[in-house]
């Protein structure tokens, strides 16, 4: 019988030599006479192991091993790698590994599991349950559900998604839509397109839920440009999907249509905003629309339309088969259910952990990140983002939690974290966050067009010694005026990042260079 | 009217002729056409708004407000270079030094030798082995300067 291996397609996989490892297995089978079956699945989110070499043993579980390179392979095959032989490398079951057997992992349950793009896979682990059950409720039922499930948008607004279906389900249209924003552009965040590349089918069938809540017909995934893999692999599966009547004319048999397209947008971070991402996706310029007419009264070609992250479409499944009450279960306060967590940056264990709310940032950054890559004291992490605020250590027990980090000026926002350590210039950081906003600003507010070109000449000032007491005041001025005058997220929220570097780490700040 | 070497290019007609009566065409227009031509030209800007009815102005404009669009021909392969938050973590500014001092040019700019054009990126969503390079489709993680002297010359001997 052939042996069954398993490795990960995922693009950071790749980027470690998933690719080069997944050709050696090949050869060096071949060498060895040994017929083996290679499965290219998602990512199971331990990216310090990838590529992680997952091989059946005959009692079908999955020994894992890792990392293994390409050269490391024929050794590895050597000491009897398709025997799921001992080696240094030879990790055990990855379910067994404390790192994540700790985790709660409902969204990504499927992911590094199944093969993303086949239809029998996904089904046969509790795909398209959710769909089914939702093919037999009302829209109001479903809405409710979600409702209920107190899902909040993950995308980083945090804004509640049943009350945004609901928005769309009471408006009268021939045509409403469901965009799906996998425009995931803030640094340290990943959970979107692991989630895409490892179980688009989750995706999809959150979105065909959504259509059946609502009404809508035709769905739109707005995907990064920077993201080529996820695109593959959503075409791919949403194909297969096609074949299998999950999408076109008639979703299972139900009457029903809901036709679905990839679009690629083309590097332009404020395509987050959603409704930069709705121009963009009329092939305009992506500059940021005035609200109201709220997206779920009047978005996408000026219709009724449902736009929600990818994470949060992605947990709608696991609502509809384990009902709301399973999701809202979990988590703390206002904050229910789970959040994937991408620990990023200088961490020796960096990865994806889904977690219930709640969880404090330590716990994050040590028992699972186990500290920084670099063996240096962590000084500062950033967490939800280029606009999300920095947080020293003396905040690390903050609870992720919408309301608790809201409570000390910071935002959980996608749940991504990126840990520095005490090289770190947060001075030099706070510049960076300006220089951002200038590069990625749509231009059309002034506050944040000027105001973050002016942030940069003010923090060289501050830098240069130049009159730095002064410029001091001008930049917490500029700051507040960005905050406040700003016509979205982008400026608005820059002078977070910008103004806890100045609070939490002001000796930057101050020193000669 | 404009009239241009274009005005015959098969490949152009076909992209338009295939995206005819698509919903907010133009940005998979922009798309195709950089796949295949690589970049996009004043000629090209003309053509699209003569068959999207709009004004070269307002094409130019979309054209211009995206980074990934490009108005000139790149080099062979495109390097891409990280400089967003986590990479910074992992010190992603020694990397993108030794991309500029190798190539010998800034961001946007290309090669001498024409092989490649370096851009700067702003997270490519391997946040968790930084520093990150793409080449082309290709991504890197980890990238030292001196993995990126060697990445660099496996893709000049391609």
């Amino acid at each position: 019988m052939a042996a069954r291996i398993y490795l990960s397609r995922d693009a950071a996989a790749q980027a470690l030599g998933a690719d080069e490892t997944a050709a050696a297995l090949q050869v060096a089978a071949a060498a060895k006479g040994t017929s083996i079956t290679l499965t290219r699945v998602g990512s199971r989110g331990m990216v310090w192991l990838e590529p992680l070499v997952e091989v059946e043993d005959a009692s079908g579980q999955r020994i894992a091993y890792g990392p293994v390179t390409a050269g490391d392979v024929p050794g590895l095959v050597q000491a009897g790698l398709f025997d799921t032989a001992s080696h240094p490398l030879r990790l055990g079951r990855v379910e067994d590994m404390p790192w994540f057997a700790q985790q709660q992992r409902l969204t990504f349950a499927r992911v590094g599991v199944i093969d993303p793009v086949s239809v029998d896979d996904y089904v046969a682990h509790g795909g398209f349950a959710g769909l089914k059950r939702a093919l037999g409720m009302s829209g109001a039922e479903i809405v409710q559900e979600v409702l209920e499930s107190g899902l909040r948008g993950r995308g980083g607004a945090a804004f509640p998604t049943g009350i945004k279906w609901r928005t769309v389900l009471e408006q009268h249209s021939l045509q409403k839509y469901v965009v799906c924003n996998a425009d995931e552009g803030d640094s340290g965040t990943f959970s979107d397109r692991m989630l895409m590349e490892g179980d688009p089918l989750c995706l999809i069938e959150g979105m065909l839920i959504a259509g059946l809540a609502v009404g809508a017909t035709r769905g739109y995934i707005y995907l990064r440009c920077e993201y080529p893999h996820a695109g593959h692999a959503l075409r791919e599966a949403i194909a297969a999907a096609r074949v299998r009547g999950y999408v076109g004319p008639d979703v299972c048999g139900s009457g029903k249509a809901f036709e679905l397209e990839v679009r690629m947008g083309a590097g332009a971070y404020i395509c987050g905003e959603e409704t930069a991402m709705l121009e963009s996706l009329e092939g305009k310029r992506a500059e940021v629309r005035y609200r109201p007419p709220l997206p779920a009264i009047k978005g996408l070609f000026g219709q009724p339309t449902i736009i929600n992250n990818v994470i949060s479409l992605g947990s709608v499944p696991i609502i509809l088969e384990r009902g709301a009450a399973c999701y809202r279960d979990f988590g703390m306060g206002r904050s229910r259910g789970t959040l994937p967590i991408q620990l990023a940056g200088n961490l020796q264990r960096g990865g994806l952990v889904e977690m219930a709310f709640g969880v404090t940032l330590r716990e994050l950054l040590y028992d699972f990140g186990g500290g920084s890559a670099s063996g240096r004291p962590l000084r500062a992490v950033q967490v939800g983002g280029p606009l999300g605020a920095y947080l020293p250590e003396s905040q690390f027990d903050t609870p992720l939690d919408y309301e608790a980090f809201t409570a000390i000026g910071a935002l959980v926002g996608h749940g991504g974290i990126v840990a520095f350590d005490d090289t770190v210039d947060m001075a030099r950081m706070a510049r960076y966050a300006m220089e951002f906003c200038a590069v990625e600003s749509c231009g059309k507010c002034t506050p944040c067009r000027i105001g973050s070109t002016r942030g940069v000449e003010v923090i060289d000032r501050i830098l240069q010694g130049n009159g730095r007491q002064a410029n001091l005041a001008r930049l917490a001025d500029l700051c507040e005026t960005m905050q406040h005058g700003s016509l979205c997220g982008l400026g608005g929220m820059t002078p977070f990042p910008v103004l806890s570097a100045l609070k939490h780490f002001p000796a930057d700040f101050s020193r000669d260079r | 009217m404009v009239a241009t070497e274009f005005d015959n290019d098969s490949n152009l007609e076909r992209i338009l002729a295939e995206h005819a009566g698509m919903d907010g065409a133009l940005l998979p227009i922009l798309h195709a056409v950089q796949d295949s031509v690589g970049y996009i030209s004043p000629a090209h800007v003309a053509l699209i708004a003569r068959a999207l009815n709009l004004s070269r102005a307002e094409v130019h404009g979309v054209v211009s407000f995206y980074h990934y669009f490009r108005q000139h021909e790149p080099g062979r392969h495109v390097v891409h270079v990280c400089r967003a938050e986590a990479c910074q973590a992992m010190h992603c500014e020694q990397t993108a030094q030794h991309a500029r001092r190798a190539l010998g040019v800034d961001y946007g700019g290309t090669s001498a030798d024409g092989l490649f054009t370096l851009k700067a990126a702003y997270c490519l969503g391997n946040c968790a082995a930084g520093p990150t390079v793409m080449v082309d489709e290709k991504l890197y993680g980890r990238v030292t300067p001196e993995r990126l002297a060697s990445i660099l010359e496996d893709w000049r001997n391609r």
